[in-house]
């Protein structure tokens, strides 16, 4: 989901927390150490990286390219590879029988049988390439607000996670309950209120 | 604060009950709205409203769909207890018109089609459509915040209790 996009999907976060130094400087070393590599090397199931909202498969950041007024935006992408578990099966009892052969036995234990289901994945993870998924965000610093392009559970769950991992910062979701808290700017009293609502169906 | 899993599902009535508020607000004081957003030109029902009602042990989804849909069946629902859980706005602002979908447990925004920006063209366009965008959904953004603000400051007062949810009951009845 981006920025850009004729329809755009956005989870409203505030940013608690500062940066220490220079924030542009900053952001770009983060980035730069928590970059998507460019070679997919290892057989990771997923991989998930900073990368620029302009060109998503090329990252850089240099210049402070991430830079737009008082917007910092750039992107989390997370390469997936996804193994149809029908291709695993075949490979499973492909390499079963090649052991059986192999030995001349004709039954292997439970450890041994686990231990070819993880070699058969592992090798299917390398062989098979990561589908890239692209979520763009902006950061207005100044504000500690943050809005992140997608609404998407496990992608918002991926990019708390990574961007505390980065950043230090801890992220505060914007939902009822905290926007009512951080936001609507309620008096001390009116926030002990909101402590006690209850719906008000049942307050019949 | 309270613990951030636990404050999202025990105030998720919140945000039900904020759209159900918005769209009582929507058909009987667009005054009152003018007055929340000076800026505002129309904010109305979109093409999609999602009521749900938990009463009786029971759980009842009612979509209605459809632009100038009518909504007849979404009053009936409200006044046995349902509570609007999603719904599709149109937002005018100055020229400028917005459409986007708000879900009640959570805010998010989805579906937001902004007004229309320059192409991007070549890289120095891009700083300027970024720059541009952001400013329409901040603009998106405040009047939601702006809303809900209202909306939590009337809800733990005693207007609510003692006017509001009677005014909404009348509505829904009428």
């Amino acid at each position: 989901m981006g920025l850009l996009s004729s329809r755009i999907s956005i989870t409203r976060y505030k940013v608690s927390g500062q940066l220490d130094g220079s924030v542009h400087e900053t952001v770009y070393q983060k980035l730069k150490q928590h970059a998507m590599p460019k070679i997919e090397e290892d057989g990771s199931e997923a991989i998930v990286g900073w990368t620029s909202f302009e060109n998503p498969y090329a990252p850089n950041f240099e210049g402070y390219s991430f830079v737009f007024g008082a917007y910092m935006v750039f992107a989390m992408r997370i390469d997936k590879k996804s193994i149809p578990p029908k291709l695993i099966q075949k490979h499973y009892a492909l390499e079963i029988a090649k052991h059986l052969a192999d030995t001349g036995r004709h039954f292997l234990s439970g450890n041994k049988k686990k231990a070819v289901k993880e070699h058969v994945v592992n090798t299917l993870n390398r062989r098979i390439p990561a589908t890239p998924n692209v979520y763009d965000l902006a950061w207005h610093y100044q504000e500690a607000s943050l809005w992140f392009f997608s609404n998407l559970k496990s992608a918002n769950e991926a990019f708390e996670t990574f961007f505390i991992k980065s950043f230090g910062l801890q992220l505060i979701r914007l939902f009822p309950y905290t926007t009512a808290d951080l936001i609507a700017g309620l008096s001390s009293g009116e926030r002990d209120l909101l402590l006690k609502l209850a719906p008000s169906q049942s307050e019949e | 604060m309270l613990d951030i899993a636990v404050a999202y599902n025990r105030y998720k009535f919140l945000g039900n009950e904020f759209l159900t508020w918005l769209w009582f607000m929507i058909e009987t004081d667009q005054n009152r709205l003018h007055r929340y957003d000076p800026d505002l030109v129309a904010l109305n029902i979109g093409s999609r409203l999602v009521l749900e009602n938990t009463r009786n042990n029971a759980k009842e989804t009612i979509t209605i769909k459809g632009e100038d849909a009518n909504l007849e069946e979404g009053l009936l629902s409200l006044k046995k207890g349902a509570v609007v859980t999603e719904i599709h706005l149109s937002y005018k602002s100055g020229a400028q018109h917005w459409q986007f979908s708000l879900k009640g447990e959570s805010l998010n925004i989805s579906n937001l089609k902004m007004p229309e920006t320059g192409p991007v063209e070549t890289p120095e366009d891009l700083e300027g459509a970024v720059i541009e965008k952001a400013y329409l959904m901040k603009k998106v953004i405040g009047l939601v915040n702006n809303l809900f603000s209202h909306f939590v400051k009337l809800r733990v007062s005693d207007e609510w209790r003692n006017q509001t949810v009677s005014r909404i009951r009348k509505w829904a009845s009428s």
